[in-house]
Parts: C-alpha cells; sequence; structure tokens
C-alpha cells in the first residue's frame, strides 16, 4: 500500500504542475510579457492570488508559465538522454566484452566524471545563454545514465532462455534488443526517466537563477528566485512562491519515481 | 614610599589613557566598493575602479575635482594664463614630497604630462592632453605649458584622474606599489578583497583624519546588503541595490545619501546598422519608451530623466525631454512611415548593473509594445567591452557614461554607437578652442539639442549615486562629479 500512497500523492503533485502548464498555452490570468510597474511588489491580493514581482507582473501567471518552461527543458533533455542513451547501452550489452562495448563504457565514465552543472555553465558560457543550450548541457548528462541503466538491466536478461531461444531461432542482436530486451527494461527507464525529469528541473532552475537558462521575457522559476534575491527581506513572497513551485514539482516527480518502481518491482508485488 | 607614589602615578597615567581612548573617535574605517580595480595605475587604464580607490587619496594632479564637482587647485597652487590663452604658467604648492620620500617638483610634472601625451602611451584619455605642443620646467616650482591652440577646459582636464603627477623613480612598479602626494599612502592589496591605505604624515595640505583606510569589494547585490546590514562595512559607496534604499533609511543606525553623478544612462543604439542608420526608426525608438516606468521599475524610483547626454545639475543643460516624450502610437506610426509597419527583429544586450538588467527587460517590453522584439542577452563587463565596445556587434545595449562632460564623444565616428555627423564635429572642434563662458554655454546647448534631434542614441536618465554609511560618518563625498572616494575629510563623529 505504501507505494500506492507515494504513486497518488507523487502523481498529483506533479499533474497539478503539468496542467498548469498546460493551461498556461490556452490561458493565464496576466498576461506575463507586459509589465505593470505601478502595481509592483503586491502582496497577494484578490486580483493577483500570489502577489506581483519587482516588474507588477503577477506571479500566479509568471509560475504557470515558468512550468511550461521547467517541463519543457526537462522533457527535452530526458527524451536526449533516452534517446541516445538506451541504443548506447543495448548496444553496449549486445556486444558485451567487445572494443565497442569499452568504448561505450568508457566515454560513458568520461561525462560522469565531469560535474554536470560546471559542464552545463561552460556550454551556456561558450555559446551563450538560452533555453535550448540548457537544454543540451542537461541532455547530454543524461545520456550516461540511460545507457548504464539500460546496459546492466539488458545483460541479465542476455542470458535468459526465451533469448537464448530467439538466437536459435536465428534473430540477429539488434532485433533481439528490439525485440525481447527493450520492452522487459521499460521499466526501469520509465522510474529512471521520473528521478532524472526532476532532477532536469532542478537543473533547469538551477542554470536560470546563475543567469544562463532561459532568457527574458519568458518566464522561468529560477531567474523568479534570483530576481527576488535582494527584496527577500521586504517581499517575501516574490521568492516564496517560486520556491515552492520548485520544491513541490520535484517532491511530487521524486515520490511518483518511488511509487513506480514499488509498483513495477516484481518483488513488492509478489508480497502484496 | 617613592616606589608607591611610582605605581600609582603609572596607575592614573593608565586610566587617564584609557578614558582617552573611550573619548577619542575611531580612526579607520572600511568602505565597500562594487568593483575591484584590475591594477593601480590610474595614467594607463580606462578602469574607473582605479580612481575609486586612488583618485584625491592617494594621486594628486595640478588642478582636482572638489565635491560639487568645480576644479580647484591641486598641487598646481596658483597659475596665469597668457594673453592669448596657449600659455599657463603652474607655481607648485611647497613642501610636497612624494611618499617615498622624494620631492615632488617641475621635473616630475613635466614628466607625468610628457609621459601621458606621448605616442606610446597608454593613458586612457590620451585626448585630455591632445592640445599641449610643451611643458618646461622653468625651476623647480614652476611649469609651463604651452599649447597650440587655446583650449577652453584645459585646467579642468588636469583635474581628471588620468592626469595626476607620478614620479619617475616609482614608476615602474606604479600597478602594484603607487607612489603618489596624497594624503594616504598605499599600504597593502590583497587581490580579490581589499586594499589598504594608511595616513601619510608628511602630508603638504591638511592631513587626513583618519589613520587606516580599507577598501572592501563587493559586486554582488545580496552580499552587499548583507555586509552593510551586518555592519562588516561601514560605509558602501555606489550601493548596487536601490530597492533596499528605504530600508536602509528606516533604520537609524545608517545614514543614506543619494548623490548626483555624470553617468547619463543611454539605450546606445548602434547608428551604422539598418534599420538604426534610419533617423525615423531612431525617433520611433526614442518615443516607444517610457522613461518613468524604467526609473520606477528598475531603479527603485532613484534617477533624474534626461532627454540629451548632459548631466541635469550641469548649469548648461537643456531639458530636452520633450523631444522624446512616451507615445508609443506616434512611435507605431513612424515605423510604418520608415517602412516598418510590422516591427522588426534586433539585439539587446546588456552589461551586469542592475540598471541595465532590469531597465533591459523593461524597454524590451516597452518596444515589443510597438512591434520591436529584441533578443536579449547577458555580458560580463569583459563580453560587453568585447563585443559591443571594440566589436560593434550589437543592435542596442544599456550603459552609463560616468566620465564628466563627455558629449564629446558624439564628434567621434568611430565611437562604439558610431555617430557620424560633420556639423556636430565641427562644433566641438570649435569648442574647444572657445574660452568666452557665453559662447562655450551656447555651443553647448546647440551640441545638446543637435544629437537630441537625431535621436542618435534613447536618452534614459541621470544615474543616482547612493551611499550608504554609518550614521556617525561625516565627511563622505554625496555626488559623484568624478569617478572618487575621497576620504581625506572623513572622519568619525563622538
Amino acid at each position: 500500500m505504501k507505494g500506492n500512497r507515494n504513486l497518488w500523492l507523487g502523481g498529483g503533485l506533479t499533474l497539478i504542475f503539468a496542467s498548469a502548464a498546460l493551461i498556461s498555452f490556452l490561458w493565464v490570468p496576466y498576461d506575463t510579457t507586459v509589465l505593470d510597474i505601478a502595481n509592483k511588489i503586491k502582496g497577494p491580493s484578490g486580483a493577483h492570488p500570489l502577489g506581483t514581482d519587482h516588474f507588477g507582473r503577477d506571479i500566479l501567471s509568471m509560475i504557470m508559465v515558468g512550468a511550461r518552461t521547467s517541463i519543457a527543458v526537462a522533457l527535452v533533455a530526458v527524451g536526449i538522454g533516452m534517446g541516445l542513451g538506451v541504443p548506447l547501452g543495448l548496444t553496449a550489452a549486445a556486444k558485451k566484452g567487445s572494443l565497442l562495448d569499452e568504448l561505450i563504457m568508457r566515454g560513458n565514465d568520461l561525462v560522469f566524471a565531469f560535474p554536470s552543472l560546471l559542464i552545463a555553465i561552460m556550454i551556456t558560457a561558450v555559446f551563450g545563454a538560452s533555453a535550448l543550450n540548457a537544454i543540451i548541457a542537461i541532455g547530454i548528462f543524461n545520456i550516461p545514465v540511460f545507457a548504464r541503466l539500460t546496459r546492466s538491466g539488458a545483460l541479465s536478461l542476455w542470458t535468459r532462455d526465451y533469448v537464448m531461444a530467439a538466437r536459435v531461432a536465428g534473430k540477429g542482436a539488434a532485433r533481439i534488443s528490439a525485440e525481447h530486451i527493450l520492452p522487459n527494461v521499460t521499466n526501469l527507464l520509465i522510474v529512471q526517466g521520473t528521478i532524472q525529469f526532476s532532477l532536469g528541473i532542478l537543473a533547469e532552475a538551477g542554470l536560470s537563477y546563475v543567469g544562463l537558462g532561459a532568457q527574458p521575457p519568458t518566464a522561468s522559476w529560477g531567474r523568479m528566485l534570483a530576481d527576488s534575491q535582494t527584496m527577500i527581506s521586504f517581499a517575501p513572497h516574490m521568492a516564496l512562491f517560486p520556491g515552492l513551485a520548485i520544491l513541490l514539482t520535484v517532491l511530487g516527480l521524486n515520490l511518483m519515481g518511488d511509487g513506480l518502481r514499488d509498483m513495477f518491482d516484481p518483488k513488492l508485488r509478489r508480497a502484496r | 614610599m617613592s616606589f608607591k607614589i611610582i605605581k600609582l602615578g603609572l596607575l592614573s597615567a593608565a586610566a587617564l589613557s584609557a578614558s582617552m581612548g573611550m573619548a577619542l573617535a575611531k580612526s579607520d574605517i572600511v568602505v565597500a566598493l562594487q568593483l575591484e580595480p584590475p591594477h593601480l595605475d590610474p595614467t594607463s587604464a580606462a578602469a574607473g575602479a582605479i580612481d575609486s580607490v586612488l583618485y584625491s587619496n592617494v594621486f594628486e594632479g595640478l588642478t582636482r575635482f572638489a565635491s560639487d564637482g568645480s576644479v580647484i587647485p591641486g598641487l598646481a597652487a596658483s597659475w596665469e594664463i597668457s594673453e592669448d590663452g596657449k600659455t599657463y604658467t603652474f607655481h607648485l604648492q611647497d613642501g610636497v614630497t612624494f611618499h617615498d620620500g622624494s620631492a615632488m617638483d617641475s621635473a616630475d610634472v613635466k614628466f607625468s604630462l610628457d609621459r601621458a601625451r606621448a605616442e606610446d602611451s597608454a593613458n586612457a584619455q590620451k585626448a585630455l592632453f591632445d592640445g599641449i605642443e610643451s611643458v618646461e620646467a622653468l625651476d623647480p616650482a614652476t611649469v609651463q605649458v604651452t599649447l597650440s591652440e587655446p583650449n577652453g577646459s584645459f585646467l579642468f582636464n588636469m583635474a581628471w584622474g588620468d592626469a595626476v603627477i607620478v614620479a619617475p623613480e616609482t614608476i615602474a612598479d606604479i600597478k602594484t606599489a603607487p607612489v603618489g602626494t596624497g594624503a594616504f599612502k598605499f599600504s597593502n592589496w590583497v587581490q580579490g578583497d581589499k586594499i589598504d591605505l594608511e595616513k601619510n604624515a608628511d602630508y603638504w595640505g591638511a592631513p587626513a583624519k583618519l589613520d587606516k583606510v580599507s577598501f572592501k569589494f563587493i559586486s554582488d547585490p545580496t552580499a552587499a546588503f548583507a555586509a552593510v546590514m551586518a555592519e562588516d562595512v561601514d560605509a558602501f559607496v555606489g550601493f548596487p541595490a536601490p530597492e533596499n534604499l528605504p530600508q536602509f533609511e528606516a533604520d537609524p543606525r545608517f545614514q543614506v545619501l543619494v548623490g548626483s553623478t555624470e553617468g547619463e544612462t543611454i539605450l546606445s543604439t548602434n547608428n551604422k546598422m539598418p534599420p538604426f542608420d534610419n533617423v525615423k526608426v531612431r525617433e520611433a525608438l526614442a518615443h516607444a519608451i517610457d522613461r518613468q516606468a524604467i526609473i520606477d521599475g528598475a531603479m527603485f524610483g532613484y534617477g533624474t530623466p534626461i532627454g540629451t547626454h548632459f548631466a541635469p545639475h550641469n548649469p548648461d543643460y537643456v531639458d530636452l525631454t520633450g523631444m522624446s516624450g512616451y507615445d508609443s502610437e506616434l512611435s507605431k506610426k513612424l515605423l510604418a512611415e520608415a517602412g516598418f509597419p510590422d516591427g522588426f527583429k534586433t539585439t539587446l544586450k546588456l552589461p551586469p548593473p542592475s540598471y541595465a538588467r532590469r531597465g533591459g527587460e523593461i524597454i524590451a517590453a516597452q518596444l515589443r509594445a510597438v512591434g520591436i522584439e529584441t533578443e536579449i542577452s547577458n555580458l560580463e563587463w569583459a563580453q560587453w567591452l568585447e563585443q559591443v565596445f571594440k566589436g560593434k556587434d550589437f543592435g542596442l545595449t544599456i550603459v552609463s557614461h560616468t566620465e564628466p562632460f563627455d558629449i564629446g564623444i558624439y564628434a567621434r565616428p568611430d565611437y562604439y554607437f558610431q555617430y557620424d555627423n560633420a556639423d556636430f564635429q565641427k562644433l566641438m572642434a570649435d569648442l574647444a578652442v572657445t574660452s568666452d563662458p557665453a559662447k562655450r554655454s551656447e555651443m553647448l546647448k546647440q551640441a545638446q539639442e543637435t544629437i537630441s534631434k537625431d535621436y542618435v542614441n534613447g536618452y534614459l536618465f541621470e544615474l543616482a549615486f547612493p551611499t550608504v554609511a554609518n550614521a556617525k560618518v561625516m565627511g563622505l563625498w554625496k555626488d559623484a562629479p568624478t569617478q572618487a572616494t575621497d576620504l581625506t575629510a572623513v572622519y568619525w563623529e563622538d
């Protein structure tokens, strides 16, 4: 039952922010690209439930649009990681012990060895700060995570009888990987994907906070925090709400990841 | 017995000195600044941070700026100007010595001026010395400077931090161990942290009231706020976060001085880059900007709107803000006339200060309202100097021009905003050789109107200069007529 509770709580939180992001495409209370200086730094009120920021923008609208930015960046970054990491992992597992396996896995070790946020800062410093470069930077560091996970999951599968049977039946390594290995590591990938997704959101907020993520006028949670920093002593609401948004989203995704793992784990399922 | 008396005497002496120590005011101060100097030679770099630490404190020139921006005698006690306005005879102060003990005489003045105007000089403001034909040391206390043409602003030029007097004996190490004639001498520099100065006991003029001065460098606005609040620093000159000033004002521990500067904050426009080469587009730009919103939003109300490149506190200033009043409908109409009914896209490159970063976001929103899309990129100062100032690779940028009386930059067609107007260049050339005050004033007004009418740049506001200090610190400069933190008259109130 514990697994279920995590799943529901995490899923619920995630759903709230995902739907906020989706709704923001159709409607937001106020246009976040229009400034209203006369109404700057107002606390929560009926007109602005979460108050306004230093340019008089509605913080609720900013958080909704910011959710869109965070989710988009994290989604694409995880997509890059899976899209490249999973085939690499499958290949390495299929060719276990070969030179190719060594090349792929040592390459992964190399990427892993770098502190990811530092490299992200370097990439954005060299190619300019933008949401796209943040996506690429975060995405690159997702590749080895998925490659390793896929390889280790796949290695144990390659020894299974049904894989042997498929080989005897004359299927090639590529076909076996696609038809028999991949479907059986999907559970692992979904769980890891959820965790990586939350890390992606944190990384995006971190990069935006230091000014290397999405550029204005695109709203971003990290930049909202950075903007509010000098005003925290007299306008705490400006930092509180974007901070809560980051906290709750990341918490939600982590709980959901835990819940999913419990749900997929055959041992736990049997126990239930 | 006698032993006892002596002991008693010692005790009372100790008690006396202790009570005197209590009564004596503090004699050291920690002053925070935003930017650390790259090195310590004001005569070979454009970085204003050097003057912020050393001007008047360590280095002095023939003339100097007073706190109100007027030019007063410095190392030159007096001077005579010949009938034709070409020859200046300076009489130097008596008994001036450099911090290494050597005497400051006419040979040092000749050396300093000749070094600054030499062919291979690294001086950042060589134009200040352009008109000098020769410098002669008549006797140890007299220097004669001959100009090729009369120059109405020669004494003003000599007051700049770039024209301070240095000694040939110590010039080799000036970047790390500056030796000047000021009321403070350099003692120590911990790079990345602080610069210490100490009182010059042999100063020729009124001695400094403080014994020790530390300049600390804090560029992060949040750290600046924390440092002042915790009283880690006694004063922050040029406080970076205007939003925090009301809190300091409300706190009896602190005083807040909001002074004027020579910093014209402008939306610099690349006049050579299409479509900004079209004056109609620049005019549209000017009318699209709501100055008051920028002052309120980016500077929290601190700043004076300007309509041209001139400081409002200058007596010759003309208020031309009406030329470029906020009118987005007019702006759209002008854009349509210029052939951009649907607007266009351009770049907006922003250096680190909050006036630029926040002002940039506001301007981008205002320009978007008339159809001009801007792609914002936030740059560090080094990148800004490289790309914008040197590379001229920009559409728009926001920067504050803090040099005093710098309208002359509009006569330099290769300057980064690339304004090329032969009439204006002639006006500036004529101004340089005019010394009649009434005529000069007339020409300056004409110059302000010309650049305003040509909408060379978007004129936003005159930067305010906030200083936050312990309420007991007296004698700080309120205004910033030049980049300087003159501490020679600063003291602690009891």
